[in-house]
């Protein structure tokens, strides 16, 4: 077992692992952020996404040890300081983007990442953009929508509301 | 106008504000004191005898607390399947025994022969790699058409010819329908696979066995559609304890389709080992064992043949179908090939006469059962498929020939001549609103559009329609089910008068938390707000059979209409006491009880806190509280139709299909929340899509599943689907159930792939490739540009 800091969702983070623990697993057994969600076995699905430093990355395919350090953010940390919905996660709730809710993390996750580096995506940007990401609900149909609302689009005209 | 946050308002999830910020609970983020893990051991060949397995060096690794195989659960019963089906010779259905852990034979990759426990996952892992078994491997029995033919090889030794039935619907009208394609000025026949897919739903399965030693009560949290069906089979039927000594909880859900019905081996290990060790037991399964052991869907071969006059109008339509039910008959398994597939195979059609026969075949492959839409996409597939064939081989209008088909709205109630009476529809109406949505007179401009940038376009249709609200259990009694498919509901008033509503309908991903309330809301006219809806556990609800066969709202929704309707009753007999008039003068609406024609009325609140506060009380003729049970069991199935229609854009160079448009107009009776309904709509068509054009299952002769994990197996994914247009305006409220509804989770899975294939082949017909008559789904660029190639 190696010692391992981090610091998720603007707290340090502290605990034991093995070499072979990953971040995934120690977010949800080592911190019990069970909002990270593992739907595969081979980085395809993007359930686990969060952010580390920045990026949006599959937990389920780094060591923990390999984020040793580094800034952690979660859907935990997604909401807003009062504990309201965040812009993307209130865009998921009015234009219906989640059914089950498994896939939603991930896909809240991979947003913020996806419009943090391109602030007004087209339908196919965001259908590209969101390519890693596997829901079986819901057709993206109201994903893609709520995407773009979040990015303050209007999907008035969108079909099918 | 709904009311505000009632009945048809579009009212968003309160559900998802859970899921939205991580505080969802599913199964694998329960975590039991002092539990320990499980891992399962599964076969790596198809079909083998299993001629000892020694557990010595994995009871030796670290952390290890047993380990189970097979031999542990001689003595447990088998796992059953919930329907008996007659073949057409009279004999009975043969199912095999299908135990907790593989015992004597492995009989698919994936079939678990023993079980590890450990005081960490890494160690229950590390000790399953450690037994060791001696498996003399058998030739594995793959291809269904090999199977039935080769009597020298059996899945089950007792079985011969590998048949679990041979079931012929209806077996009186046979001699008339082969009598008639004698006849028949012109007869269409189309050879079809339907191909085989995995489920995946994004949660994989997850289980934790609880047991108290103290009380000896056994506890399973699951990953359930419906947790008192799986309390009943593992109670009654797999490990022999009274039901009340188990709960079962099936908490959030990531989806299910089908998979999640079915009681599966893991489940009863997790609990035998739980008692066995007297620890909490958990299992979570990873990708890779769900694809190889969750029940997967469809894997028909059928040949259709379809009997006309040369005008097109359907004279008789007679159906031969080879269904894989895998290695065990699965719960469902041997009501979806049949009682929910050769029911439906007059569709929303006049044909007079239709026969069907379902050969229900064993192979050395995972289980096959329900999944969305079961049975009935296998039913519309084929016959919207040979009906487009005969419209193109008698040059035929598909929207004429399909209109002129159709039931009308004045033959309803109308009897099918394969058992089952339609209540209510109106298919000209959604074919209409199809045209209008779906801007079918502007295809040949959008064709042109498309021809310039060298793409083949093409316009498929499909007109569909399904029986579901699942079931009425007389006359699924009588066809073989083995259990009722009625469902329950209570709602419980508190002194305060708000509302807990403990329902056995489970919501895994459909919204029931929010939709429930609205209705409730409305009905009783209080703010959904103060309404909850609680399901998912045995030791809360009262009873329920879960949610599949989009029978969440026709069947547990009206329950708990009843439940409601019971609430109001005694809440009139409470007021009239406290309004000092006759019962019978009192008017419940917009939440008060009303003296009618006077201004004499108590609040719903009033009425409740009397209930419990009972001091101005008619204590001599009524029981104090306010809480209702109503059990519901439906006069008939629910009958939701539509019609959908499909663009593509090939590339006849590479093959690659684009879906370039979908439409949808369906008759769902009347909509309880709109927006909900859009996106189960949405979702079921992603997955037709995903069959029609991108999905299938694949075992190699060998019996190794080659689409073992999202690198192999094609997910539809954002950038595979286009928008969809949605409409569900046509509206033939269902005539037997309180709230006029139907039922709308599978529409989309169920109408939608033959209408890709049929746009497909459209395609290829107007772009000159003339040749191609029918390819099988999936539609790859590979078999698109084969086909093309001729």
């Amino acid at each position: 077992m190696t010692h391992v800091t981090m610091t998720v969702n603007g707290k340090a983070v502290a605990g034991e692992v093995e070499g072979r623990t990953l971040l995934s697993s120690f977010l949800r057994e080592g911190l019990g952020l069970t909002g990270t969600h593992v739907g595969c076995d081979t980085s395809q699905c993007g359930s686990c996404v969060v952010h580390v430093d920045g990026h949006a990355v599959k937990s389920c395919s780094v060591f923990a040890l390999d984020v040793a350090g580094g800034q952690v953010k979660t859907i935990e940390g997604m909401a807003n300081a009062d504990g309201s919905l965040g812009v993307i996660q209130q865009a998921f709730q009015d234009h219906h983007g989640l059914q089950c809710g498994f896939c939603t993390p991930g896909m809240v996750m991979t947003t913020a990442a996806l419009l943090a580096g391109n602030a007004r995506p087209t339908e196919a940007e965001v259908r590209h953009g969101l390519e890693g990401n596997i829901c079986r609900c819901t057709g993206y149909h109201n994903i893609v929508k709520a995407v773009l609302a979040a990015s303050g689009q209007d999907v008035a005209a969108i079909a099918a509301e | 106008m709904p009311k505000d946050g009632g009945i048809g308002a579009s009212t968003v999830r309160r559900e998802d504000i859970r899921f939205l910020t991580g505080k969802g609970r599913y199964t694998a983020d329960i975590n039991l004191r002092g539990q320990a893990y499980a891992c399962f051991v599964r076969s790596e060949v198809a079909h083998g005898r299993i001629n000892g397995i020694d557990t010595a060096a994995a009871l030796a690794m670290p952390g290890v607390l047993a380990v189970m195989t097979g031999e542990d659960f001689t003595g447990m019963g088998g796992n059953p399947a919930g329907w008996h089906i007659p073949s057409r010779d009279g004999s009975a259905m043969r199912e095999p025994k299908r135990p907790v852990l593989a015992h004597g034979k492995v009989r698919h990759v994936g079939d678990a022969y023993a079980v590890v426990v450990a005081e960490t996952v890494e160690q229950a892992r590390d000790g399953a790699a450690a037994v060791v078994a001696d498996i003399t491997e058998l030739p594995a029995i793959i291809d269904m058409a090999r199977a039935v033919a080769d009597p020298s090889h059996r899945v089950h030794d007792e079985i011969d010819g590998n048949l679990a039935f041979d079931w012929g619907w209806i077996e009186d009208n046979r001699a008339a329908v082969d009598a008639a394609f004698k006849i028949a000025p012109h007869v269409t026949t189309l050879e079809l696979v339907n191909n085989r897919l995995i489920p995946n739903a994004m949660e994989p399965r997850a289980s934790i066995g609880d047991y108290d030693a103290g009380t000896q009560d056994y506890k399973l949290y699951t990953t359930s559609q419906n947790p008192h069906l799986h309390r009943l089979l593992i109670a009654a039927f797999v490990m022999g304890m009274p039901e009340n000594k188990l709960t079962v909880i099936a908490p959030d859900v990531g989806g299910g389709f089908g998979s999640k019905i079915y009681h599966y081996g893991e489940e009863a290990a997790v609990l035998a080992a739980a008692k066995a060790i007297n620890r909490p037991v958990k299992w979570v399964a990873d990708r890779s064992e769900s694809f190889l052991s969750d029940a997967h869907g469809r894997d028909h071969v059928t040949k259709i043949e379809l009997a006309t006059d040369k005008q097109g109008n359907f004279l008789a339509l007679r159906t031969e179908t080879m269904a894989n039910v895998g290695a065990y008959l699965s719960n469902f398994s041997t009501a979806t090939p049949t009682f929910l597939h050769g029911t439906l195979m007059a569709g929303p059609y006049k044909t007079p006469l239709v026969y069907v026969n379902v050969k229900a075949v064993f192979t050395n492959t995972a289980p096959v059962d329900a999944y969305r839409g079961a049975g009935r996409p296998e039913a519309t597939y084929s016959i919207e498929r040979v009906v487009d064939k005969m419209c193109r081989e008698l040059s035929l209008d598909p929207v004429a020939v399909r209109r002129a088909n159709f039931l009308t709205p004045d033959q309803f109630p109308y009897t099918t001549p394969v058992g089952l009476m339609y209540d209510t529809g109106n298919y000209q109406a959604t074919l209409d609103k199809l045209m209008e949505i779906g801007d079918l007179a502007g295809f040949e401009a959008r064709r042109a559009a498309s021809a310039k940038n060298g793409k083949l376009r093409g316009l498929g249709l499909s007109t569909w329609i399904e029986a579901c609200g699942i079931a009425p259990s007389n006359l699924v009694g009588q066809l073989g089910a083995r259990v009722g498919l009625f469902d329950a509901a209570t709602v419980r008033v508190n002194a305060t008068g708000n509302i807990s509503v403990m329902t056995g309908a489970h919501s895994h991903g459909q919204g029931h938390e929010t939709v429930f309330a609205q209705i409730v809301s409305d009905k009783l006219g209080i703010p959904a707000s103060s309404i909850d809806i609680v399901h998912g556990d045995t030791s809360k609800i009262p009873f329920g059979m879960g949610s599949y066969g989009s029978r969440s709202l026709a069947v547990g929704g009206t329950a708990m209409v009843k439940a409601v309707d019971k609430i109001i009753a005694k809440g009139k007999k409470i007021a009239a006491h406290m309004l000092e008039a006759a019962e019978g003068d009192i008017v419940f609406e917009d939440g008060k009880f009303s003296v009618t024609g006077t201004d004499k009325a108590k609040s719903f609140g009033e009425i409740a806190f009397s209930a419990y506060v009972p001091h101005n009380y008619p204590l001599e003729t009524l029981e104090p509280g306010l809480e209702e049970t109503a059990f519901y069991d439906p006069a008939n199935f629910t009958y939701p139709a539509g019609a959908y229609a499909c663009e593509v854009e090939v590339d006849a160079e590479t093959g690659k299909v684009d879906v370039v448009g979908f439409a949808c107009a369906d008759d769902f009776g009347n909509v309880m929340n709109p927006m909900i309904v859009n996106g189960q709509v949405h979702g079921g068509v992603a997955q037709g899509i995903g069959q029609a054009l991108l999905e299938l299952a694949v075992y190699d002769d060998n019996g190794q599943l080659l689409t073992g994990s999202y690198m192999d197996y094609t997910m539809p994914r954002a950038d595979d689907l286009p928008m969809f247009t949605v409409d569900h305006s046509c509206i033939t409220p269902c005539t037997h159930n309180p709230l006029g509804v139907k039922g709308c989770g599978e529409a989309g899975a169920i109408g939608s792939p033959p209408a890709v294939v049929n746009a497909v082949i459209d395609a290829l017909q107007r772009g000159g490739h003339s040749h191609v008559k029918h390819i099988d789904m999936p539609l790859t660029p590979s078999r698109v540009w084969a086909a093309i190639q001729g």
